[in-house]
C-alpha cells in the first residue's frame, strides 16, 4: 500500500494529514500488518488533550494490545466512532476511511520534525531488513 | 507443562550456552551483601516411611470435635467427597496455567462452567476466575472502576470485611487512589444518608459488602441507585457465596467482588480461596486477567480457548489491565465441582438452612437476659450480638467447652467492644445451638 506524499509519519508508526491546524491521525499499513486483525480500538473523549509522544489510545488485535501514540499536542476536536463497529476497517483502509482522531494543533510547526512519506517508507525498509536478518 | 530436575551435565551445556562459566557468575549482577553465602537451613531428605510418620503426627496435632460459631469471610461448609477425589485427579492438580487450548480442554471447560455459574449466581454477564480470593477481587473491581471513570476517589463502606479495605488500602498506598470510609447506621446497613454527603462527581465507586461484616443485608438497587446519580461506578463484594441461593443478587452492581470459598473449598489455614470478578459486557477489556471462551474447531465440534489475554501482563508488561492476579484455576474447579452436585435446588436449600439455623441461634442467645441483638436489618447466616462483657474472655471459657466463639468485633471495630459476631451454618446442628446457647449463659453467669 502506497504512503501519501502529504502525509507526515513518526517512528511509532502514525500517520498525520495536516490541513490548517487540524490534523487527522491514524495508523500506518506497515503498523496494521504487523498487529494483525484488529478487533478493538479505544479511542480519547473529544475535548481531551494530546501530548506530543504520549499514548491517546490503544489498538487491539487478536495477538496484541498496541499504544497509539499522538505525533502532536493539541485538542481532539473528533474521533472516529465507526471504528467501534468496524475495527478491520484499520486493516483494509489504514490511511483513508480508518483514520483514528482530528486534532486541533497547537503548534502547526511541530509536525515538521516527522518525517515523510520517503523517509518513513526508507524507515521501515530498514526495520524489516533487521526482522529478516 | 512438565518441571524436570536438570542434571550436572545439562546445567553445564545451559551455562555454555548462554556464555557463564557458572551458575555463581550467572548471579554476579546481585549485589555481594544481598547474597546468600551458606546453604539454606533446611533438614536433610526424608524417607517416604517418615514422611508419612511426619504428616500422622501433625494431623495429630489437629483439634476434633470443636463446633465453631467463627465465620467472619471464612465459613464451614459441607463438602462432598466428590469434589475432593475429582480435584486430586493429577491432570487437573499438577497442570499449570492453561494457554494451549490443544491440551488443556478439560481445564478450560472447567474454567468456562466456573465463569458460567458465577454469572448466574451474581446476575452479571461476564465472570473470570482470576482473582486470588474476595479481597484482591474486590481490589480490582475498584481499579477497574477507576480505568473505566477516569475518577481517583474511591467510597468504601465500613462495614466491608477489614480484611478486604486493608488490602484496598495498601494497592492504593502508592498509586494515588483515595479511598475514604462511609459509616454503617444503626441498624448495620450502610448509611445512606452519609454516602449522599460524600458522593461528589469525582467519586469513582462506591464499594459496599452484602452481606456486610456484620452480616446484615445491604439494599444493593438503592445503594446502585445513588451512586449511579453522580456517575459513580457501584461494586459489590460477596465474602459468603451460599447467601446466593437466597438473597437477590446484586444485579444492579455493575461489579461484583466476591469470595468462593463456601463453594467446596475447606477453610484450612485460610487459602487457598477462589475470587471472582463479575461484570457488565461492555466493560469486558477493564476486566483483570483472563476468559475462557466456548467455541467450535475447524471440524464444527465444541471447544474451548483461552479468550481477551490480551491485556495480561505476559502481553502489556506494566500497562496490563492487573499485575496481580493469577488462575485459580483448581480452586474454580472445587466450587464448580461442589456447585454442580448441589445444583440449584441443593444451593437455595442450602442457604435456606443457614438462614433458618442462624435466626434460630438468636433467638436462643437473645433469651439470655443480659444479651442484645447489635443491628435490625434482615442479615443471612451471621449477626451480631452484644454482651454483657468481653468477647475474649467470654471465648476463653467457650474453648473449654469444645466450642470455638464468635468473631471479637472490637477487634476490628473499636467502637463495637463487647459486640460479638456469631456465624451459624448448615453444618451446625440443632443441639450445638443449644448447647452453645447454655455454655455462653454459664460464662456469662460466672462471677467476672
Amino acid at each position: 500500500m502506497a504512503y501519501p506524499a502529504q502525509y507526515r509519519y513518526t517512528k511509532e508508526h502514525e500517520w498525520i494529514d495536516l490541513k490548517g491546524d487540524v490534523a487527522t491521525v491514524g495508523i500506518t499499513d506497515y503498523a496494521q500488518h504487523e498487529l494483525g486483525d484488529v478487533v478493538f480500538v479505544e479511542l480519547p473523549k473529544v475535548g481531551s488533550k494530546t501530548v506530543a509522544g504520549k499514548s491517546f489510545g490503544t489498538v487491539e488485535s487478536v495477538k496484541a494490545v498496541s499504544e497509539i501514540y499522538s505525533p502532536v499536542a493539541g485538542e481532539v476536536i473528533e474521533v472516529n466512532n465507526a471504528l467501534q463497529d468496524a475495527p478491520e476497517k484499520i486493516n483494509t483502509d489504514p490511511h483513508g476511511a480508518a483514520w483514528l482522531i482530528r486534532i486541533r494543533v497547537a503548534n502547526p510547526a511541530e509536525i515538521a520534525s516527522l518525517m515523510d512519506a520517503a523517509a518513513y517508507e526508507a524507515y521501515i525498509a530498514d526495520k524489516t531488513k533487521e526482522a529478516s536478518a | 507443562m512438565r518441571y524436570l530436575p536438570k542434571s550436572p551435565v545439562e546445567r553445564q551445556e545451559m551455562l555454555a550456552a548462554i556464555g557463564a562459566k557458572s551458575v555463581d557468575e550467572l548471579f554476579s549482577s546481585i549485589p555481594d551483601r544481598y547474597r546468600l553465602r551458606e546453604a539454606l537451613k533446611l533438614p536433610g531428605p526424608l524417607s517416604e516411611a517418615e514422611v508419612i510418620q511426619y504428616f500422622k503426627e501433625r494431623a495429630a496435632e489437629n483439634s476434633v470435635g470443636y463446633t465453631s460459631f467463627l465465620g467472619a469471610g471464612v465459613y464451614n461448609h459441607l463438602r462432598s467427597v466428590v469434589t475432593d477425589a475429582i480435584l486430586q485427579r493429577g491432570e487437573f492438580l499438577t497442570s499449570y496455567t492453561p494457554y494451549q487450548a490443544e491440551i488443556t480442554q478439560g481445564t478450560l471447560q472447567a474454567i468456562f462452567e466456573f465463569q458460567t455459574l458465577m454469572c448466574q449466581l451474581t446476575g452479571q454477564e461476564v465472570a473470570n476466575a482470576s482473582m486470588y480470593d474476595g479481597s484482591t477481587a474486590t481490589t480490582e473491581a475498584v481499579l477497574m472502576a477507576e480505568r473505566l471513570t477516569g475518577r481517583r476517589r474511591v467510597l468504601v463502606a465500613h462495614s466491608v470485611h477489614p480484611e478486604y479495605r486493608d488490602v484496598l488500602k495498601t494497592y492504593a498506598k502508592n498509586s494515588g487512589l483515595l479511598v475514604e470510609e462511609v459509616p454503617y447506621a444503626a441498624d448495620g446497613r450502610l448509611d445512606t444518608k452519609a454516602l449522599r454527603a460524600a458522593l461528589k462527581e469525582d467519586v469513582a465507586a462506591v464499594v459496599a459488602q452484602s452481606p456486610n461484616f456484620f452480616g446484615v443485608i445491604e439494599p444493593v438497587a438503592a445503594l446502585a441507585d445513588i451512586a449511579h446519580g453522580t456517575g459513580a461506578m457501584l461494586v459489590v463484594a460477596v465474602a459468603e457465596a451460599v447467601s446466593l441461593g437466597a438473597v437477590r443478587p446484586p444485579a444492579e452492581a455493575d461489579i461484583v467482588a466476591m469470595e468462593a470459598q463456601s463453594f467446596g473449598l475447606a477453610p484450612s489455614y485460610g487459602g487457598p480461596f477462589a475470587g471472582v470478578i463479575a461484570s457488565r459486557d461492555k466493560y469486558v477489556r477493564q476486566m483483570p486477567g483472563r476468559l475462557a471462551g466456548q467455541t467450535t474447531d475447524t471440524e464444527g465440534r465444541r471447544g474451548f480457548v483461552l479468550t481477551l489475554a490480551t491485556r495480561e501482563q505476559h502481553i502489556r508488561r506494566e500497562k496490563a489491565t492487573s499485575n496481580i492476579c493469577t488462575n485459580q484455576a483448581l480452586c474454580a474447579l472445587a466450587a464448580t465441582v461442589h456447585l454442580t452436585l448441589l445444583g440449584k435446588e441443593g444451593l437455595r436449600e442450602m442457604a435456606q438452612q443457614n438462614i433458618s439455623k442462624a435466626h434460630f441461634a438468636l433467638a436462643e442467645l437473645l433469651k439470655i437476659p443480659s444479651v442484645r441483638r447489635a443491628f435490625d436489618a434482615p442479615f443471612f447466616n451471621e449477626f451480631t450480638i452484644k454482651l454483657p462483657r468481653s468477647v475474649k474472655l467470654v471465648n476463653a471459657q467457650l474453648l473449654r467447652e469444645k466450642i470455638v466463639g464468635p468473631f471479637v468485633l472490637g477487634t476490628a471495630y473499636p467502637e463495637l467492644t463487647k459486640h460479638a459476631l456469631v456465624c451459624v451454618t448448615e453444618t451446625t446442628t440443632r443441639s450445638e445451638i443449644e448447647r452453645f446457647a447454655r455454655a455462653l449463659k454459664q460464662a456469662l453467669d460466672q462471677p467476672v
